[in-house]
């Protein structure tokens, strides 16, 4: 019988979206076998709430014995679990925590890895993982020759269950954290208040065609009449426009609103990685021959200082529904 | 002190995708034969965070590592030429088309090599697989801490502290030397290779080892030693049709397309 292992992350104090997906993930590859979760730094209402949506056994580290993330220490946690129960298969996000854990996780276990996954399927008792490569632009689907596989998955893939406060499973607490050869100095939190970009309905990001960090004073009218949030391709970050959490893509945030309005960016395989799973992609862009235009249902050929305003201002006049 | 940084040569990540095909019988991503070839961009950049610990501790050797067959000494010939004091070449037959674990493996035998390595930068991810898995390796295969996705790295005594970059922030991290730091973007530009090191490159000692010279048996590297096998490649799928707001003024533009997104019913 199958044992899949789930590392569950917090965002914002919260349970994080993709643990619920990855656990909806583990069900599906084991419906019959058991789904273990592994939560540290939480409390036991968020243990419950995994199990609600699949989880049969959780391993919650309690809040004054893991203060936050860290690698080491969440690594030890993993494989030891992985060890115990002989996991099959260990599921995390694809998040920079996901991505740190996952690979020492791996060898660790001498298992395989598969990071950045759009997709897990098993066929005759083999899985197989199917990962983007090459900014994007590549799949390759790989199996492993070990006994266990770590991967990461992508945010939005997976849909997550249902909440079923009727199921029921086992919670082990973890009160003292492995000892730690890292030592964390200092945490800060940059987008406490401001809606999360994974948790947003509606993105409004900006590219260099913002041609500045004022641009991005043009974009947040509209974000805001729209009730989403502002992100951004990796240009402005790093030309300081903008904060590194707001990068969208390969190496940044992977996310999945109903609506991505990209303005100013060309449409990289890199920043697409990060947002091409959006329902629907909106592009205003100068360049009517930008690639983002190959991706977009609805693009403006025009300048984004003229049309993000007037959008706006259509948009509040739209009669609401 | 002693830094090592693992750098991989690879076809230039930013080139239109049109200038690679897929092979689905071989189950390789072929560039097309003109495409030039650059050190990958996140290990350029761990050249440079190695250069920036050594501007503040003089004396540090930097030694830039490459996996990869006799063209990848161009990748070495680079991380010369922006100021690294030596390279060291990994190449042999029986390192083609390995994974992660085996190059991992690879470039952890040859760090036992050169000895008392004080700190091991790599890049976050290799552009090309994107895998991001072989930093993290070698530091479990050495049994060493592991921090990643550096934004800046700072040596103090006998420990080295990194700012890394989060989803939600970021944090500093500190770790007992030796270490293995990865390095991501936020690091900051890459130098250009100045020609005073380019000059002085051609003369910088590179070594090649081979399997036997790493102790490794052929068996364990390369395709042979894999763990992941590659069952196909190919590309995405793409099927949207663009609808292109037509109207005879930004405004107009503007306005319209909130029109046709409540049309739509995306609004
Ligand atoms: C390994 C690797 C990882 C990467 N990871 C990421 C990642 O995670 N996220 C990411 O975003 N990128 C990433 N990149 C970078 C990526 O390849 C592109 O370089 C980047 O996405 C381009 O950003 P951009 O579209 O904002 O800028 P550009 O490509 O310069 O495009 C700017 C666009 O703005 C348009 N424009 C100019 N003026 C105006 C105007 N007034 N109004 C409207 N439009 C205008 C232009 O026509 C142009 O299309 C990565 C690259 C590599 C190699
Ligand atoms: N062939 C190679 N030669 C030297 N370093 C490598 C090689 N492959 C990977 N690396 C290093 O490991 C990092 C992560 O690679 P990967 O796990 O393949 O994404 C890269 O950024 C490099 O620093």
């Amino acid at each position: 019988m199958n044992t899949i292992l789930v590392v569950a992350e917090l965002a914002n104090e919260k349970l994080a979206m993709a643990g619920l997906e990855q656990l909806a993930l583990a069900r599906r590859l084991a419906p019959t076998g058991t789904v273990i979760a592994l939560l540290l730094g939480a409390d036991k209402a968020m243990a419950e709430a995994l199990i609600a949506r699949g989880a049969d056994q959780v391993v919650l580290g309690t809040r004054k014995a893991f203060d936050g993330y860290n690698s080491d220490g969440w690594t030890a946690c993993a494989a030891a679990i992985a060890r115990e129960h002989a996991v099959t298969l260990v599921l995390a996000a694809h998040t920079p925590r996901g991505a740190d854990l996952a690979p020492r996780l791996a060898f660790r276990l001498n298992a395989g890895c598969a990071t950045g996954c759009v997709g897990v399927e098993q066929k005759d008792g083999t899985l197989h993982f199917t990962r983007a490569s090459h900014g994007g632009n590549v799949r390759e689907t790989l199996r492993f020759e070990t006994e266990c596989v770590v991967a990461t998955v992508r945010a939005g893939v997976y849909d997550a269950l249902p909440a079923d406060t009727t199921r029921t499973g086992e919670i082990v607490a973890l009160d003292t954290a492995p000892a730690s050869r890292i030592r964390i100095i200092e945490r800060q939190r940059e987008d406490s208040g401001a809606q999360r970009l994974e948790d947003a309905r509606v993105i409004v990001a900006g590219g260099r065609g913002l041609n500045g960090p004022e641009g991005f004073k043009v974009l947040e009218p509209l974000a805001e009449a729209l009730g989403g949030a502002v992100g951004a391709s990796r240009v402005p970050c790093d030309l300081g426009w903008c904060s590194h959490a707001m990068q969208i893509g390969l190496t940044g945030k992977t996310v999945t609103p109903e609506l991505y309005i990209a303005v100013g960016i060309s449409g990289a395989s890199h920043h697409l990685a990060g947002c091409g799973n959006a329902k629907t992609i909106v592009a205003i862009n100068t360049d009517a021959d930008a690639a983002i235009f190959r991706e977009a249902k609805f693009g403006v050929v025009g300048d984004y200082a003229k049309v993000v305003p007037a959008l706006t201002v259509a948009i509040k006049a739209l009669p609401s529904l | 002190m002693h830094i090592a940084v693992c750098i991989k040569y690879i076809p230039d990540p930013e080139a239109a995708f049109s200038m690679f095909s897929i092979d689905e019988q071989a189950k390789k991503v072929i560039p097309a034969s003109g495409l030039k070839h650059v050190v990958s961009p996140f290990d350029e950049q761990a050249i440079e965070a190695a250069l920036r610990v050594r501007e503040q501790h003089a004396g540090t050797r930097i030694t830039v590592i490459t996996l990869g067959n006799e063209l990848s000494r161009n990748a070495l010939k680079h991380g010369l030429a922006m100021g690294a004091d030596d390279g060291v070449l990994l190449a042999d037959a029986a390192f083609e088309d390995g994974d992660a674990y085996t190059t991992a493996i690879t470039l952890a035998a040859a760090l036992k090599k050169l000895g008392a390595i004080d700190l091991v930068l790599t890049g976050r991810q290799a552009a090309d697989g994107d895998t991001g898995v072989v930093g993290a390796g070698i530091g479990e295969l050495l049994n060493l801490p592991v921090l990643t996705f550096a934004k800046s790295i700072a040596v103090d005594g006998k420990a080295v502290r990194v700012e890394r970059v989060l989803d939600d922030g970021g944090e500093i991290v500190e770790a007992d030397l030796p270490a293995v730091v990865t390095v991501s973007n936020e690091i900051g530009a890459p130098r250009a290779a100045s020609l005073r090191e380019t000059m002085r490159a051609a003369r910088k000692p590179v070594v090649v080892w081979n399997a036997s010279d790493l102790g490794l048996e052929a068996n364990a590297v390369g395709a042979a030693g894999s763990r992941a096998v590659r069952e196909c490649v190919f590309a995405p799928s793409k099927s949207v049709q663009c609808e292109i707001i037509e109207a005879s003024s930004p405004e107009a533009q503007g306005a319209q397309l909130a029109q046709r997104l409540r049309e739509a019913r995306v609004l």
